[in-house]
């Protein structure tokens, strides 16, 4: 139950307000959720994924002894290292697994933000068709204030990202999460300044940017200007709702953004009410002024991050469209440049040219590529297909979660200021007798 | 004491209908719905009065000694003679009902009823300008066992524009607006129990006035401010209708007042059909302008500018006696800055204690004010906002609707309706509930307004000490003067026929001076009775008053945020699934 966890404030979404002691409780995969208690680091439950990708996962078994595989992570005691403008948090990720691949079943090493950085790209890199989880925003100028709020509430989102590739099925596979998950500090430190964009780039792929480019400036002198774009409507629906859905997210989360505000302000003048009463003499407002105080609000974040979240998650979609169409494109240009070379050929056939082996070799390479872009853009589409499906699904259990847990907390807000006044009527009832 | 609590607040759930049936019924038992007069505090105030019953019958007695020394008020007001003093002391014995200290309020009070259920349903209702009074008021009697329950029930309706006839140059001459009046009442010295008169705002001035004029030291409610706009402002609707709503309100706290609704002012202001009786304020500036006039004479005809005993119950400033005015104010000088001090001076320490602990509580009332005006701003802000997040999600509502593919979809649509629902309907809950404290805390505001009234009942006091320690120097120094002429003339055998008549002269102004030093002796002591009754009387209401207002304010505040946690409850129930999910 999520009310199990013996802590005091019974936050219970992805992302929880405040810094002091909640448990975070991570919502994961379409049908099971990780949780995970800060202060024990007791996980209790596991998160076993079928391989077959989009079916819902079965359920899991309790108890970390069992024999099939797992992996647990968490992500916690952020740290704040270095000085001045070099100043970093960095965080403690604990390994708990199985998984062969791994050596040892548990496994601690330090972190920090652009490490998960780093792991993300990597994820997108390889990984194109899945959407990758959202990672907490970079917020470069928040971070130098490294509010204490602000520090939890990245390490809670933090830890959702890498338990959300740990559940799916897919990128629990990844070389590079076996890095992230264990590499010492060296290591990983080389690892991400490699990470440059264009420097990771084979040289055959740096040609086909060329390539790229090169057919695109052909395609505009002949006249031919509209980039390959895919034509099936149903993807262009799914497209458009993705935007749009972005935007009315935003909205709805700049509201909850100003709900939060508006709370702490009612919270504030009711106290300050409060002191103005009682100064204006007499039992009972005295006592009514001490009321008041207590009564100030919790703050009520919660509602705010599950709607960040979702639109980070869209987001992550937005790329992966965007990966899409390249890998859409870079198949056309090379079906296209196939069939050049194809006419280039048999001209060369044609005039027995010595060239003619050379543009043979070419073409085969050509045809190779083509092969491969071909299966790329496929996988793309199929595994979006699926994602879709799973996003869709875990965006109702993450929202229907973040609804419930909202209104119970408006509901217990309200009750318990309805509670509050009550109790201040016998006393001035008293006052007025 | 309230039954028991869960008793009342499901009753918010019903209907509007049903609540106005409630309400109904707790009118036939309970005769006072006006927040500010419960019944608890009606018998506050019954208790407060029955104790100095005889204190209220000798503030009648000294207003009645200064009515047949009055002799402002013009002969029109023949139309009610001068009360005797009989029979305003037998009035309150017989009549008031606030004497009568027996009554128990009933159990279910109603101000939490009016408060919680009926938001727009106002105790005192403004009458709606059509000349009705839209609502039964019962405004002082503490109940209906009472047989001899008083009522002085105002409304304030119907402007109109009417034109100033009167010899102006300029065609068309000013225009002004009238209000009609209407009276309904069981008070017998009104000899009617209707009345509809037409009045303008110059005739509430007029009478605001001699309210002033004639109840010194009394907290007398203040008038509405006259407003320096244009004339094309003044007749604008907006504009009129507020000032109408403010008269209202004006004169329903001048009936309300245990003194002021007694006075001869009001009746006749009330009463009187045609051009209102009550003498006009003139303006300062002729005032000034007479009393400029008869300066030099005062000063040339030296010994004969007495201050006539029937002058004193008046101040000095504003009045015709220019040289009265700058006797005094030399005085003041003297007071504040000479060496000796006055023989008579402010030496009630009660009363000085009073007065510091009534401005400490203006200063807060000020506060107070300012907070509550955040708190209802902040109110208001939670409600908008929630609206707006409400609003937010029943778009994404439509369109996961409209776009859906996978079934998954349409079910969180469902979700996200439910929470838009409760959203919006919790943003109109927070609404509500702000326009029921803003009506709570026109209380603060009532009472900051009287705190004016309070200003000028002090200065009163203070002005009559003055004419008191003026008539004291006076006084003496006439003695002085009568002495050296008496030691003078004395050298003289037979003395010096000039200086004889003069010290006859001396001898017949001081005589007067001594009358009036006595008059204004009077006057300052009933003053200051005014002034330590109404304190009193103020205290036990404003108390009073404080104490149902955080009542009201608290009991709203308990409906509104259990209705809202009753909404928000019920989707947690309807999305408890997601939360069995997440916990197996």
């Amino acid at each position: 139950m999520l009310n199990d966890i013996s802590c005091r404030s019974r936050k219970s979404s992805p992302f929880a307000g405040t810094a002091s002691c909640t448990p975070p409780r991570v919502i994961l995969g379409p049908a099971r959720l990780i949780r995970l208690c800060e202060n024990k680091h007791d996980i209790t439950t596991i998160n076993e994924q079928q391989k077959s990708g989009s079916a819902p996962f079965v359920g899991s078994p309790r108890s970390p002894s069992s024999q099939s595989p797992y992996l647990k992570v968490s992500v916690s005691d952020p740290a704040k290292m270095g000085n001045g403008v070099q100043a970093y948090i960095s965080y403690k990720v604990s390994t708990k697994t199985n998984f062969p691949e791994y050596d040892g079943p548990e496994k601690i090493v330090i972190r920090r933000y652009s490490d998960f950085v780093w792991l993300r790209d990597r994820l997108f890199e390889k990984y194109k068709g899945i959407f990758i989880p959202p990672l907490p925003e970079k917020n470069t100028v928040e971070k130098f204030r490294f509010g204490a709020e602000f520090i939890e509430m990245r390490r809670q989102a933090l830890d959702v990202f890498v338990n959300r590739i740990a559940s799916h099925h897919e990128l629990q596979q990844s070389e590079d999460l076996r890095i992230f998950l264990q590499a010492d500090e060296q290591t990983m430190e080389r690892a991400r300044s490699q990470e440059t964009g264009i420097f990771l780039k084979k040289p055959a792929d740096l040609m086909q940017i060329f390539k790229g480019v090169q057919s695109k400036v052909s395609d505009v002198v002949l006249g031919k200007e509209k980039p390959a774009e895919e034509s099936d409507p149903e993807y262009e629906k799914l497209k458009n709702y993705i935007f749009q859905l972005e935007d009315h997210l935003a909205e709805a989360q700049k509201h909850a953004h100003h709900l939060v505000k508006r709370h702490r302000e009612l919270g504030q003048s009711l106290s300050d009410f409060g002191k103005a009463v009682k100064l204006l003499g007499n039992c009972e407002e005295s006592a009514l002024g001490n009321a008041f105080s207590e009564l100030g609000t919790p703050p009520l974040d919660e509602f705010e991050e599950p709607l960040k979240d979702y639109i980070r998650a869209v987001q992550s979609i937005k790329a992966t469209i965007t990966e899409r169409a390249n890998a859409f494109r870079q198949n056309c240009e090379l079906a296209e440049a196939i069939k050049f070379k194809e006419i280039d050929m048999n001209k060369l056939r044609i005039t027995r040219s010595e060239k003619l082996g050379e543009a043979q070799h070419e073409y085969e390479e050509l045809k190779a590529d083509g092969a491969e872009a071909a299966r790329r853009f496929e996988k793309i589409v199929k595994l979006m297909n699926e994602e879709i499906i799973r996003f869709q699904e875990q965006k109702t259990l993450d929202m229907g979660l973040a609804f419930h847990e909202f209104a119970k907390g408006q509901a217990d807000l309200a009750n318990g200021i309805a509670a509050a006044w009550r109790s201040l009527l016998p006393k001035l009832e008293a006052c007025s007798s | 004491m309230m039954g028991p609590e869960t008793n009342k607040y499901p009753r918010g759930k019903r209907d509007e209908e049903e609540e106005e049936e409630e309400e109904g019924e707790e009118r036939g038992s309970e005769g006072i719905h006006h927040p500010l007069y419960t019944a608890e505090q009606m018998q506050t105030l019954a208790l407060d009065d029955g104790i100095p019953f005889n204190g209220e019958v000798s503030t009648s007695k000294s207003y009645s000694n200064y009515r047949s020394a009055m002799t402002t008020l013009s002969s029109s007001a023949a139309e009610h003679p001068l009360i005797p003093p009989p029979a305003i002391a037998t009035t309150p014995a017989v009549s008031d009902p606030l004497l009568f200290p027996s009554h128990n309020p009933s159990p279910d009070s109603p101000s939490y009823a009016d408060v919680i259920y009926s938001p727009f349903h106002d105790s005192v209702p403004e009458s709606n300008g059509n000349g009705e009074i839209s609502k039964e008021v019962k405004i002082s009697s503490p109940g209906s066992q009472s047989s001899s329950s008083e009522y002085l029930k105002i409304s304030v309706s119907n402007p109109q524009k009417e034109v100033e006839s009167s010899n102006s140059i300029v065609p068309g001459g000013n225009t002004y607006i009238t209000y009609l009046i209407t009276t309904s009442t069981n008070v017998l010295d009104y000899g009617g129990s209707d009345f509809s008169v037409r009045r303008r705002f110059k005739d509430v001035v007029t009478l605001s006035d001699r309210l002033s004029e004639g109840y010194r030291g009394v907290f007398i409610p203040p008038r509405p401010d006259k407003s320096v706009v244009e004339s094309q402002v003044m007749q604008k609707q907006e504009f009129v209708e507020q000032r109408r709503v403010e008269l209202e309100k004006y004169l329903r706290r001048l009936a309300r007042h245990p003194v002021i609704k007694k006075s001869d002012e009001l009746r006749v202001f009330l009463t009187v059909q045609g051009r209102m009786p009550l003498p006009t304020s003139i303006d300062v500036a002729s005032r000034m302008l007479d009393g400029a006039v008869r300066l030099p004479k005062q000063l040339l005809v030296e010994s004969r500018s007495v201050v006539e005993p029937q002058d004193v119950l008046h101040p000095a400033k504003g009045g015709r006696d220019m040289l009265r005015f700058f006797k005094e104010l030399k005085q003041s000088v003297v007071n504040d800055w000479g060496n000796s001090r006055p023989l008579v001076e402010e030496d009630d320490k009660e009363f000085l204690k009073k007065k510091e602990k009534l401005w400490e509580l203006e200063q807060h009332l000020t506060n107070a004010s300012k907070q509550a005006e955040s708190l209802v701003k902040a109110q208001q802000d939670m409600g908008e906002t929630m609206g707006e997040l409400g609003l937010a999600f029943i778009k994404l509502t439509k369109f996961e609707n409209e776009q859906a593919v996978l079934n998954t979809q349409r079910v969180r649509a469902a979700d996200m309706k439910t929470v838009a629902m409760a959203a919006v309907k919790a943003s109109r809950l927070y609404r509500e509930l702000n326009a029921q404290t803003v009506k709570h805390f026109d209380t603060l505001h009532e009472h900051m307004g009287l705190m004016l009234a309070v200003h000028n009942a002090f200065s009163d006091r203070s002005s009559a000490l003055l004419t008191v320690q003026t008539l004291i120097s006076e006084l003496s120094s006439l003695h002085s003067r009568a002495e050296k002429l008496e030691t003078a003339s004395s050298k003289i055998f037979g003395g010096d026929k000039t200086r004889i008549r003069k010290l006859e002269d001396l001898k017949d102004a001081i005589r007067v001076t001594e009358d009036a030093k006595s008059c204004a002796i009077r006057e300052y002591e009933r003053i200051k009775e005014n002034n330590r009754i109404e304190t009193q009387r103020l205290d036990g209401e404003r108390h009073a008053d404080f104490v149902n207002m955080l009542k009201g304010f608290v009991t709203s505040q308990v409906a509104y945020s259990e209705r809202i946690a009753n909404e928000w409850a019920k989707v947690a129930e309807e999305t408890s699934k997601y939360a069995k999910e997440s916990s197996s």
